[in-house]
């Protein structure tokens, strides 16, 4: 139901517009490669300092306050360009076995920047001027680091045609992992 | 002129393993890409606050230091991984604009950084000025342009 969804999402013409372009979709793709860099890489800072790794002596709360807000701002870019990617070419990216690892991922580093802000950063004021964090947060700051790397390298891999449904015979794994629907 | 220099690089054993192999190439293209993130941190936690925002109680200096080893090591996983993936494909290179246009501002980016920059910044205090606004925007204009011209050799013949 889904898969017919998305078949359908793909055909219509903004989609198929998109996913033919000479420039509009290669400049979509270049924004949301490009914007790692604010994105990812203030997350980064931010996750290092709550490692204790950088900037130790600025107070952690400086850090997310002031820091964070452009991460915020990449992430939306992120997202908005990110989807109209997936919009371009719907059914591919569904059955793509990197997009469904790197989407759980993106569910994981959500919830754990959910888990972080609820929970012990609710007390900076406790904490925040130390040089090494709490276990708490340089936890949340490694877990935060691992999945984001995690997530740029499974998109990176996306653009693989390794796992392709269109690319049959694939091993048995292959096809329950993509969901691909084979012909009998 | 550069053309058997070129030609010699894409003939090199090393190239050559990068490119016949199904992994390498991904695994070292994900780690240029792990670095880019690093860098365009460690560059805009420094570039932001030339430019008078971000982390503005911390002096220019003191988050330049910081900065300095992650963007050292930033920009050498990137130097190396991307000497890599050029000698997997430098003929492609070659003849290549956005390659061309990459790695004449490469050069052009980090002696910014290296000099101008880093003495702008080693100075800087708790203000921004008309002098450390146009550093960080000129530092960012460069980057951006090594960035973009080096996704965008993907993305032309």
């Amino acid at each position: 139901m889904i898969l017919s969804f998305l078949e359908w999402l793909g055909s219509t013409p903004w989609s198929v517009a998109l996913l033919e372009s000479l420039y509009a979709w290669p400049l979509l793709e270049s924004t949301h490669v490009l914007s790692l860099g604010l994105f990812v890489g203030t997350a980064v800072m931010n996750d290092l300092r709550l490692l204790g790794w950088t900037m130790d002596r600025v107070p952690v709360a400086e850090v997310t306050g002031r820091l964070l807000p452009w991460t915020r701002v990449g992430f939306v870019v992120m997202v908005i360009s990110g989807l109209l990617i997936f919009y371009s070419n719907p059914v591919r990216y569904y059955q793509n076995i990197f997009f469904r690892v790197k989407v759980v991922l993106l569910i994981v580093a959500g919830l754990n920047a959910f888990v972080f802000h609820r929970g012990v950063h609710r007390r900076v004021a406790e904490w925040g001027l130390d040089a090494l964090p709490p276990r708490e947060a340089r936890i949340a700051g490694a877990v935060s680091l691992v999945a984001w790397a995690l997530i740029v390298v499974t998109g990176r891999m996306i653009a693989y045609n390794w796992f392709d449904c269109s690319l049959q015979p694939q091993p048995d794994w292959v096809n329950w992992a993509a969901g691909c629907v084979i012909q009998p | 002129m550069l053309l058997p220099v070129f030609e010699w690089c894409d003939a090199t054993a090393l190239g050559a393993a990068v490119r016949n192999s199904l992994w390498l190439f991904p695994v070292i293209e994900s780690v240029h890409l792990l670095g880019l993130s690093v860098l365009g941190g460690a560059l805009l936690v420094v570039d932001l606050r030339l430019l008078g925002v971000g982390l503005k109680k911390q002096t220019i200096a003191e988050l330049a230091g910081q900065m300095r080893p992650w963007l050292l090591g930033a920009v050498s996983v990137m130097g190396v991984t991307g000497f890599l993936l050029f000698l997997s494909e430098s003929i492609k290179c070659y003849y290549n604009d956005a390659f061309w246009l990459k790695i004449e501002t490469l050069p052009v980016a980090l002696l910014f950084s290296f000099t101008v920059r880093a003495r702008v910044a080693g100075a800087g205090g708790l203000d921004a000025s008309l002098r450390t606004r146009i550093v960080g925007a000129i530092s960012i204009a460069l980057w951006f342009t090594v960035a973009a011209a080096g996704r965008w050799i993907g993305f032309s013949g």
